[in-house]
């Protein structure tokens, strides 16, 4: 793939350049029609023309939402899950920035582009569901604030999250539209915008897991804890360490070319660092799954289907990759970081899952069963995604090596500080 | 240094969100000025005037339900109230359900635009131009009172609401008016529950010794008096005593806490990391 840093406009150059530049850069680069781009072509499609359904004659005509599931899929698995598996960007930020753990440093941007997307798509997912997304309005300019909702903490969460997320990305963009005095004033903020962004994480991350405190009469009470928040929370730091692990191994195949030496080099080191990580959060979340368990002397549930059902979810999906992850990090096997990343990451989803609609009126006779179609839009969103990740890391010094200029501004930078 | 931080870093935060304290959120409203509806159960003919009533003051069609023993039927978005019949010993009990409009309403304290919002006469209404659709009120309503209109290009959620227009106005709910047996009675909460203790005192054989909706998640505007106990009756009898918003407050709570905790301690981390890592460095 080309370099085409060479006639980048100047950030004083005229508006005119600059337009040349971004049209030429919307061109796809690379062959167009892999089997890959024809079948998300066709998902992305099809997932459009449902979504024009979906406004054009309501809710009812593409999912199987009903009076007693008001929740399906749209919210349990692309926003609840996929906001969980987005939690790799501040976590990656925290051992870098906070931790100062400079292994991982040569991850933090591809991370946080992965997260900032994530919750572009996933959390962007919710408009479909809302009955009345214009009314968004409401709770963002203030005309009317549910003080007292955990949505409302949820929401304001999520949109000034992305906002740091942005931030904390935009260096990237502005090296690769090469402003430089942009970037440096950026690049200056990265500290500020990563605490901000934690703290924001965090209380999203457990908040996500708040929305279903008052559901209390409804979720199987093995699901249903006051911890909820703090599970949530817990959980959603290995779910995204596990997710930085899975797309940072596929990355490394499909850009392989991009990647800098230095990530080429410490690619697995940083996977058996995460891997231990994971495994060592996993077990405080099986901790506090068994404190709360003991706590409320859930015995006599173990017995009964849901039960069992509970049972394979925390034995299978927290306890086994556990296990895995620590011995991959011991005896520093590689596909088994990968193989337990993916058995997490399984884990997460069938969790929220859990609560958002299995073990969620456990007990009713009508179930939810999510439709073909709420399924496909789910895919066309994640693919559009993928889409839009790999546009960008094309573009963008995301893996590869920032311009050499980024490198004199931060040696001066340095210079400056001592 | 760098796991042991990071584990001291999660249990730091783990013991913050930890609920502890108690609060009294929720309760900004009072329930002393509160106007309620009291349904007498063992008056009830379950002839249905009620539900024509509802129907026709809220412009909706007509109710398609019947009481009929062994079928609990439910509200929707064309019906916002509903009697049910049970057979408890020999006895055929007729019951009208709709919202609770409950002195601390889980939909109010859940929807993130106040659209939900529980007024100061009592009644707990919805508010088209407010709302945003996303159904957190029917999650979080411990009788899954709120519909939605699935069907509906721009849909609405749908429940009871004390007719509200018409109590501004100075009238009683419809149901209350047209209820030819006087089983629905309607005024301030104190009247109607001193009223509901009277039947009870008067004939106390006649009468379970309970009202539903006095403490119910809190208390409700809407009251019941039984001959038979109130789980044979559909109601939800095990949701306990607690208003339903208490249990988010203190996680709600712990949220300023930990935004003005959590920012000056991670900086001080990663200063604490900068300078050891100079220094180690400088060696
Ligand atoms: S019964 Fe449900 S809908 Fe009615 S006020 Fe209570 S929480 Fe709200
Ligand atoms: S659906 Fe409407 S009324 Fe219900 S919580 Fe959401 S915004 Fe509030």
């Amino acid at each position: 793939m080309e370099k085409n840093k060479k006639n980048k406009p100047n950030f004083s150059s005229e508006f005119k350049n600059f337009f040349k530049f971004l049209l030429s850069e919307m061109k796809p680069k690379g062959k167009l029609l892999t089997p890959f781009n024809i079948i998300a072509a066709f998902v992305i499609a099809l997932g459009g023309v449902l979504i024009f359904f979906r406004f054009y004659n309501g809710l009812a005509s593409v999912t199987n939402l009903s009076q007693e599931f008001p929740w399906g899929i749209w919210v349990g698995f692309d926003v609840i899950t996929g906001v969980a598996f987005a939690g790799g960007a501040y976590v990656v930020t925290f051992l870098v920035y906070i931790l100062r753990m400079e292994k991982y440093h040569a991850i933090v941007r591809v991370t946080v582009l992965n997260g900032l997307l994530a919750y572009m798509f996933y959390a962007g997912a919710l408009l479909l569901d809302l009955g009345k997304p214009w009314n968004i309005i409401n709770p963002v300019i203030g005309n009317s604030f549910g003080m007292n909702s955990v949505m409302f903490l949820v929401a304001w969460h999520f949109l000034l999250y992305m906002t740091a997320e942005f931030l904390e990305f935009s260096p990237a963009i502005a090296e690769w539209l090469g402003w430089k005095k942009v970037r440096k004033v950026l690049h200056g903020m990265t500290l500020a915008t990563v605490i901000v962004g934690i703290t924001l994480s965090i209380l999203h991350q457990a908040g996500l897991g708040g929305l279903f405190l008052m559901a209390k009469s409804k979720i199987h009470p093995l699901w249903y804890s006051e911890f909820i928040p703090i599970l949530f929370f817990v959980s959603s730091i290995f779910a995204g360490l596990s997710m930085v692990i899975l797309e940072g191994s596929i990355t490394h195949k499909v850009f392989f070319r991009k990647l800098t030496p230095e990530l080429k080099r410490t690619h697995h080191d940083i996977l058996l660092g995460l891997s231990k990580i994971c495994g060592g959060t996993m077990f405080v979340y099986l901790f506090l799954k068994a404190l709360t368990f003991l706590h409320e002397q859930h015995w006599h549930y173990i017995f009964s289907p849901m039960g069992n059902w509970f049972l394979v979810e925390i034995v299978f999906f927290v306890v086994l990759p556990m296990i895995m992850f620590t011995q991959a990090a011991r005896y520093r096997n590689v596909k088994l970081v990968k193989a337990s990343s993916i058995l997490t990451l399984l884990g997460i989803a069938l969790n929220r899952l859990n609560i958002s609609i299995i073990a969620f009126k456990w007990d009713a006779v009508e179930r939810y069963v999510p439709t073909w179609m709420e399924i496909e839009i789910t895919m066309a969103i994640i693919l559009v995604e993928i889409v839009v990740l790999g546009w960008i890391i094309n573009r963008m010094p995301v893996l590869g090596e920032s311009p050499m200029w980024v490198k004199e501004q931060e040696k001066a930078a340095e210079n400056l500080a001592h | 240094m760098d796991r042991r931080n990071f584990m001291k870093a999660v249990g730091l935060m783990g013991l913050a969100t930890m609920p502890g304290k108690k609060t009294k959120a929720g309760q900004s409203v009072s329930d002393k000025e509160f106007n309620a509806i009291l349904i007498d159960t063992t008056l009830c003919e379950g002839c249905e005037a009620c539900l024509d009533a509802c129907s026709e003051s809220n412009k909706l069609p007509e109710a398609v339900t019947d009481p009929v023993a062994g079928i609990e039927n439910k509200t929707s978005p064309n019906q916002l109230a509903v009697v049910n019949m049970y057979n408890v010993e020999d006895l055929e009990v007729t019951v009208k359900k709709q919202c609770m409009h409950c002195n601390q309403p889980a939909c109010a304290s859940a929807c993130l635009t106040n659209a939900m919002f529980k007024t100061e006469e009592g009644p707990v209404i919805w508010r088209a131009d407010k709302c945003m659709g996303c159904r957190f009120c029917m999650l979080s309503c411990p009788y899954d009172i709120p519909k939605f209109e699935y069907e509906k290009v721009n849909p609405d959620i749908k429940k009871c609401n004390m007719c509200y227009d018409r109590i501004k106005d100075g009238d009683i709910p419809a149901c209350a008016e047209a209820c030819p047996a006087e089983a629905i009675v309607y005024g301030t909460r104190k009247d109607m529950l001193e009223e509901a203790r009277r039947r009870i005192y008067q004939n106390p054989d006649d009468y379970v010794h309970h009202i539903f909706g006095e403490d119910e998640v809190g208390g409700a505007s809407v009251l019941y008096l039984s001959a038979v106990p109130f789980e044979k009756l559909g109601f939800k009898t095990k949701l306990g005593n607690e208003a339903m918003p208490k249990l988010t407050t203190d996680f709600l709570y712990s949220v300023p806490v930990i935004e003005t905790l959590l920012p000056p301690f991670l900086l001080a981390i990663s200063f604490a990391a900068k300078k050891s890592k100079e220094a180690g460095e400088g060696k």
